[in-house]
C-alpha cells in the first residue's frame, strides 16, 4: 500500500523520489514540481485534507530549508508526507498551496514567521505569531531560545516605558518544578541558582 | 441598638450626625474596600482568578467582586498570566486608560517575572511596563493567595497619603523605574 502510492506517483511525476520514513509513505519533491503534484494529490489521489505544514532548518547542510507537508485521505484513511526543499538558502521560497488546500493559509504564514521561508503566490503572507516588525525568525538554528534584543512592537509604549525586548535571562535554566516537597517550595526554578542576572555565570 | 448594653464608640445621642476622622483614613477606607478589578486574564492564572471570584472563594467578601472589563471603571488591574511581548503594549494601554488612583497586582510567576517562559516571546515580568503594587507567587497561585494579595494591597492603600496626592497631578509623581 505504502510503496504503491510512491511508485504510482513516481511514474507520473518523474522528479520525485521516495523518502525514508518510519511510519507513513513519504516523498521528496523539488519545489518546481510541487504545485502540480499538490493539485494532483488533492484532486486525483484523494488527499483532501492538509493536516500540517512545517519547516526544517538543516543548518549547514544544503539545501538548508525544507517545508514538510502532512496529507490525509479520509477515504483511504492514509497519510502521505511530502518534503519540499527550498532551492535558495539565502531567500528560501516554495510555491504556495493555498489554492489547493485553503487551510494552508495560516500554516504557511506560521512557517514564514518562524523560518523566513516565503511562499510564492500566498494571498497575504505576513507574520502570524510574532508582530509584523519583528526582525528575526525564531525557529532558525542560529536563533537562541532566549532571543535577541530588539524594540517593543509599539513605539509609543516603548518610549513611555523605556522597555525593550530583551534576551531572556537563562540563569541556570532550564526551569523545573521539583517533584517533592511542600507546595510552597515547588515553584519552577533553575537547578543551578549560583548565578543570576547580576552575578554572571563564572567562566570555566 | 438602643437595647444593647455596650454601645459602640459612635453615640448618636451625643454626637448627632457627625463622625470625626482624618480625611486620609476616610478616603483610604472607601478606596480599599471597593476595589473594582480589571481582570487582565492572559493565561491559566485567569482560571484561578475566576475561581477567586466565584462562590467558594468569593472575592466579594473583600469588596472586589465588581470585575470591570472597561478600564475606565476599574481601580486595580490584576495581570493574571503570561505577558507576551506582542500583548505587552495592550496591557500598558489598558493601564493608561484606567483612571487614577490605580493599582496593579501581578498574579503568578509569569506576570511577576516571566516564570518558566525564559523565551524570546515572553516579557520577563510585567513590571517592565507598568508599576506593580503586589506580586502574588504561584504557578498558578491558589485563589487564597490572590485574596491574600488583595488584602496586602488594601493594607498598602490604607497607608497611602491620599489627600496629599490629590493635589499633585500623577504626571508629577515619581515615575516608575523602567528596568
Amino acid at each position: 500500500m505504502s510503496e504503491e502510492i510512491v511508485s504510482r506517483l513516481q511514474e507520473r511525476f518523474t522528479e520525485i523520489t521516495p523518502r525514508e520514513s518510519l511510519d507513513w509513505p513519504a516523498v521528496n519533491c523539488p519545489a518546481r514540481q510541487w504545485a502540480d503534484l499538490a493539485a494532483a494529490l488533492r484532486e486525483e489521489y484523494g488527499y483532501r485534507f492538509l493536516m500540517d505544514v512545517s519547516g526544517v532548518d538543516w543548518k549547514e547542510e544544503a539545501p538548508r530549508f525544507m517545508v514538510v507537508y502532512h496529507l490525509f485521505s479520509t477515504r483511504k484513511h492514509a497519510y502521505l508526507r511530502v518534503a519540499v526543499a527550498c532551492p535558495e538558502d539565502k531567500e528560501p521560497e516554495v510555491p504556495s498551496v493555498v489554492k489547493v488546500w485553503p487551510t494552508a493559509d495560516w500554516h504557511e504564514r506560521e512557517t514564514y514567521d518562524m523560518f523566513g521561508i516565503r511562499f510564492r503566490g500566498h494571498p497575504e503572507l505576513k507574520r502570524i505569531l510574532m508582530w509584523e516588525d519583528y526582525p528575526f525568525h525564531p525557529l532558525r538554528k542560529e536563533f537562541p531560545l532566549a532571543g535577541w534584543e530588539t524594540e517593543l512592537p509599539d513605539r509609543e509604549v516603548a518610549e513611555q516605558t523605556g522597555a525593550k525586548v530583551i534576551g531572556a535571562p537563562m540563569m541556570g535554566g532550564p526551569f523545573v518544578a521539583p517533584d517533592e516537597g511542600p507546595m510552597s517550595e515547588r515553584e519552577p526554578r533553575a537547578r543551578d541558582e549560583t548565578w543570576t542576572e547580576k552575578n554572571p555565570k563564572p567562566k570555566k | 441598638m438602643a437595647e444593647q448594653k455596650h454601645e459602640l464608640a459612635y453615640d448618636t445621642k451625643i454626637e448627632g450626625d457627625i463622625v470625626v476622622t482624618r480625611a486620609d483614613a476616610a478616603i483610604n477606607w472607601i478606596r480599599s474596600h471597593s476595589m473594582w478589578p480589571m481582570p487582565m486574564g492572559l493565561a491559566c492564572c485567569a482560571i484561578e482568578l475566576m475561581a477567586a471570584a466565584s462562590s467558594r472563594f468569593d472575592i466579594a467578601r473583600f469588596g472586589a467582586e465588581v470585575m470591570r472589563f472597561s478600564p475606565r471603571q476599574a481601580d486595580v488591574m490584576i495581570v493574571a498570566g503570561t505577558v507576551t511581548y506582542k500583548m505587552a503594549p495592550a496591557v500598558r494601554r489598558i493601564y493608561d486608560q484606567m483612571a487614577a488612583p490605580r493599582w496593579v497586582i501581578a498574579m503568578g510567576a509569569c506576570a511577576s517575572t516571566g516564570g518558566m517562559y525564559r523565551s524570546y516571546a515572553v516579557m520577563q515580568g510585567v513590571d517592565r511596563i507598568v508599576p506593580v503594587d503586589v506580586y502574588v507567587s504561584g504557578c498558578p497561585p491558589r485563589p487564597e493567595a490572590l485574596l491574600d494579595g488583595l488584602l496586602k494591597l488594601q493594607k498598602k492603600v490604607a497607608g497611602e497619603r491620599s489627600v496629599q496626592q490629590l493635589r499633585v497631578p500623577e504626571s508629577a509623581q515619581a515615575p516608575h523605574s523602567s528596568l
